[in-house]
């Protein structure tokens, strides 16, 4: 900084200068935003205001030192007297009126003249330049108050009590007028700095008014040059430049200021601000809410705490009180943290209220934040705004109200997604990747060995797979307290399967269903008939049973029979023969490949099922990972039992578990039998479950039956094509089951919504 | 229904407390002071139960001839007591459950405020509104 010489009148004048606009009397730094406002009321152009500052250091320092601060007046002097800018001018401009701070508008002079009526000389000196003679109390008082910027006659504890007084202005009644009535009240309010040129005049008027010292000081200066020094009172409208100039300030404002206090941004803000909503926010407010987020919080998608929250709005010098129900109004969804659009609701309030708005009792529409799309997320995020927006508290425990309404909406779209693969696709998605395998080598071993029940069993299994995949997938994604692994199990796989289904139902379009012999029937959804369906699937299983390959059978009912070990690289061979586009399971198939040798795991099984009877689900929950790898054709089944048991009575899943060890439990027993024997025991306690393992039932069957078929590589196209059918065939029976199990899933799922739903309602309270 | 809604601090000093404008609000005051024994008297008799399985809901603290006192406690020994007046006999238990959560859920949202420090008063409106919304149901 260039060294300064100022004259008396000028060191005294800046002094007041800066006096004023340290409304924090730190004495060494003054307020931006003050300073910015009087420099607007220079009637500078926007971009000479911005070259002063940078050249008086402000900007590089970020902040108005006195020195800044008087090298910035300084020019203002300069720049006002028509020199050009330059640092040098500062010391080589002699003679340099002092700068010049125009009134704002003529409604605040008018205001002041009828405020100050008791200051008549101030009357008549607001339509005159030349100040009143000196040594007259009160006409100095008037002619401060005409003055430049007003020059704080003396003490800071002027400012403090002048914005206090500001009893002739009528308080905003409108937008409109309260763009302009805007100044008047933040005159009036020590915590808001004066929004413009005009607010200067009031303090100053009321602080000369009040003032009796000082009045000393100015009677040093109290005879200035007239013409030059002394402000010009603007007959012309200053307030329209003013206010243009305002939101061009703003901008200007924002990059200067990078320690202005959160207020004084706050006032110029919300003089830029349009008012035709009130509560509307502007882009510029927007943007400078942003801003201020991302200083606390640098991820606008991330949460801002109460506690940073509350730190930062206390720093608006509201009354506690008052930033208590902003933020009642402002956080939407009771999270005690506020995203981007609360936190811009919240700000936009503060700066409502310190400019004098009443707070409104509801949050005004223009601020709600909006409200994510339900497919967007399942999350707590968009579910708490909804759950908010309703009103009223929701009957479960707040936190749990959450979780119900994503898992009500979570669940239709699944529903619908389920739907729309069931009607279009009536493949379902597979979950058993080894089912794929199955058929793929059931394709690959087409020949004579090929017979009718076992192709379409060979589709059926698939299907079923798949089907449960969904069912099982469908209550992941809306059952939060289904097993994590069965989730990832089904996600994982959903994909491929889906596409898989689509290549697979669009293979199986021109397919005649009734080739060879009819299929078994299919196995239909009643309890009783559980039974039936099995033997049919036994009788098909005796047929194939001398085929069956020993270790292939020995399959949970719902796993697909598993191709031996010394089988696995077969799959991998005849995968590109597939012509069903059930190489699109080739991704997965891979990772089932190396789970077959978990087959052996069975024997888990049985020690599993022996200790897990009546033990908590969560044991099997764990146990079952294991298993699953190796037993995705399980999967289904007990993904259902799993989900089911969430909901249900623990003998339920232990029923569940028992019901798929026993299938496993009897490798080289036709599938159906232990099946059945399970159904038998299970039929009198749950009914729904035994629908489920009907089908599972079935499918074992369907796919046990699959590895009974030889696999015999090069077989003859007519034979491949036979198997085709039949595969085909089985596909539609099994689409027809799966949908007839998702509609049983989708009961059941229902059912456990409302058995959650009450069992929530019935728990005690454990948390607040 | 309420004719008096009161949220008690775990010490026993009132947060908010609120009459129907129509009775002398003094004796409900003093019923509700009363009826702080009965809360504690039942609160130290469950207790033995884990803090888990205590229920909120204590229900029918103690009735007199005109009105009935209900309690509710948070786990924070937070207490709430509602003073129900006799003659609406259409007032069921459930309902009074409902209005104890309603009552449980707001005070949750003043909890969740950075800028209510607990222990203070609470001047909530959102609270304010919904009890008046509790109160002016019976009228």
């Amino acid at each position: 900084m260039e060294g300064l010489t100022l004259s008396d009148a000028e060191q005294k004048y800046y002094s007041d200068l800066f006096s004023y606009c340290d409304i924090e009397s730190t004495k060494k730094v003054v307020v931006n935003g003050r300073v910015l406002e009087l420099f607007r009321a220079a009637q500078l152009p926007n971009d000479v205001v911005l070259q002063i500052m940078e050249l008086c250091g402000a900007t590089r320092l970020g902040y108005f030192g006195r020195s800044q601060f008087y090298i910035a007046l300084k020019l203002v002097a300069v720049a006002q007297s028509g020199f050009p800018l330059r640092v040098e001018s500062i010391n080589t401009v002699k003679d340099l009126p002092l700068p010049r701070f125009v009134a704002s508008k003529n409604e605040q002079e008018s205001r002041h003249a009828a405020s100050y009526s008791s200051d008549s000389e101030n009357q008549g000196s607001y339509s005159g330049v030349i100040p009143p003679p000196p040594g007259r109390g009160q006409v100095k008082k008037g002619s401060v108050s005409h003055d430049t910027v007003q020059p704080r006659t003396s003490a800071d504890a002027q400012e403090p009590a002048s914005p206090v007084v500001s009893p002739q202005q009528s308080p905003p009644t409108s937008p409109h007028t309260w763009r302009k009535h805007s100044r008047h009240p933040s005159g009036g309010n020590s915590e808001r700095p004066l929004a413009g040129p005009g607010p200067f005049w009031s303090p100053f008027g009321e602080a000369q008014s009040g003032s009796s010292a000082g009045d000393a000081v100015w009677s040093g200066h109290s005879p200035p040059p007239p013409q030059e020094n002394w402000v010009s009172f603007a007959d012309t409208p200053p307030t329209s430049t003013l206010l243009t100039m305002h939101p061009a300030s703003v901008q200007d404002q924002t990059t200067v200021r990078t320690v202005a206090s959160a207020t004084t941004a706050i006032e110029i803000r919300r003089q830029s601000s349009s008012y035709d909503d009130p509560w509307k926010i502007t882009d510029e407010q927007r943007q400078y809410y942003v801003n201020q987020f991302k200083t606390i919080q640098p991820d606008l998608n991330g949460f801002i705490p109460g506690s940073a929250a509350k730190e930062f709005f206390t720093k608006s010098k509201l009354p506690i009180l008052e930033l208590s129900h902003i933020w009642e109004l402002s956080d939407f969804d009771k999270d005690g943290a506020l995203t981007l659009d609360e936190f811009c609701a919240a700000f936009h309030l503060v700066v409502a209220r310190k400019n004098g708005y009443d707070l409104p009792e509801k949050l005004p529409e223009s601020l709600m934040p909006k409200l994510i799309d339900l497919e967007d997320s399942a999350d707590v995020g968009d579910q708490p705004g909804e759950v908010g927006y309703s009103g009223s508290p929701a009957e479960a425990p707040p936190s749990k109200s959450p979780s119900m309404p994503s898992l009500n909406q979570t669940w239709p779209e699944l529903n619908q997604s389920s739907e729309d693969t069931a009607i279009v696709h009536p493949v379902p998605i597979r979950m058993t990747p080894s089912k794929i395998h199955m058929q793929e080598m059931e394709l690959k071993r087409t020949g004579s060995d090929h017979t009718n029940p076992t192709s379409p069993l060979l589709v059926k299994p698939s299907d079923l797979s798949e089907e449960n995949k969904i069912n099982s997938s469908v209550k992941f994604a809306s059952g939060n307290t289904v097993d994590g692994y069965s989730s990832s199990d089904s996600f994982t796989s959903d994909p491929e399967q889906i596409g898989s289904n689509v290549t697979r139902q669009r293979s199986h379009s021109g397919t005649s269903p009734d080739n060879t012999a009819p299929p078994p029937p299919p196995p239909r959804p009643q309890p009783s008939h559980s039974r039936s369906s099995s033997l049919d699937m036994n009788r098909t299983f005796t047929v194939t049973t001398g085929q069956q390959q020993a270790g292939v059978v020995a399959h949970p009912p719902a796993v697909p029979p598993r191709p031996q070990p010394s089988q696995a690289p077969g799959p991998a061979v005849h995968r590109p023969v597939d012509a069903d586009g059930l190489i699109t399971h080739t991704s997965t198939s891979p990772q089932q490949i190396p789970e077959q040798p978990n087959f052996a795991d069975f024997s888990q099984f049985e020690v599993f099922a022996a200790s897990n009877v009546n033990e908590e689900q969560d044991d099997e929950a764990e146990k079952h990972p294991e298993v699953l790898p190796a037993e995705k054709a399980s999967d289904p089944a007990n993904s259902l039992r799993v989900a089911k048991a969430d909901s249900k009575t623990e003998e339920k899943t232990a029923a569940g578990a028992p019901t798929n060890v026993s299938k496993g439990t009897a490798p080289l027993a036709p599938p159906p039998k232990p099946v059945r024997r399970r159904l038998k025991s299970e039929d009198e306690l749950r009914p729904e479950v035994d629908e489920h393992t009907q089908k599972t039932g079935v499918l074992a069957a369907v796919l046990a039956s699959q590895p009974s078929i030889p696999r015999s590589v090069g077989k003859d196209k007519k034979a491949i094509q036979a198997s085709i059918r039949r595969n085909k065939e089985t596909n539609t029976v099994l689409a027809r089951l799966n949908s007839e199990l998702q509609q049983q899933l989708k009961d059941v799922l229902e059912e456990r919504i409302s058995l959650e739903v009450q069992l929530e309602q019935l728990r005690p309270f454990s948390h607040l | 229904m309420a004719v008096c809604i009161a949220v008690i601090a775990k010490e026993n000093y009132p947060l908010y407390i609120r009459s129907a404008p129509t009775e002398n609000e003094l004796k409900f005051h003093h019923m509700v002071h009363t009826s702080l024994d009965v809360v504690d008297e039942k609160i130290s008799a469950m207790g033995k139960a884990l803090l888990d399985q205590r229920e909120l809901y204590l229900g029918l603290l103690y009735p007199t001839e005109d009105y009935k006192v209900y309690g509710y406690v948070t786990n924070s020994k937070v207490k709430f007591v509602m003073v129900v007046d006799s003659s609406n006999t259409a007032l069921r238990d459930n309902e009074i459950r409902s209005m104890f959560r309603k009552l449980h859920n707001s005070y949750t949202d003043v909890m969740c405020n950075p800028f209510y420090n607990p222990g203070d008063r609470i001047q909530s409106r959102a609270f304010d509104n919904m009890v008046t919304s509790m109160m002016i149901q019976v009228c």
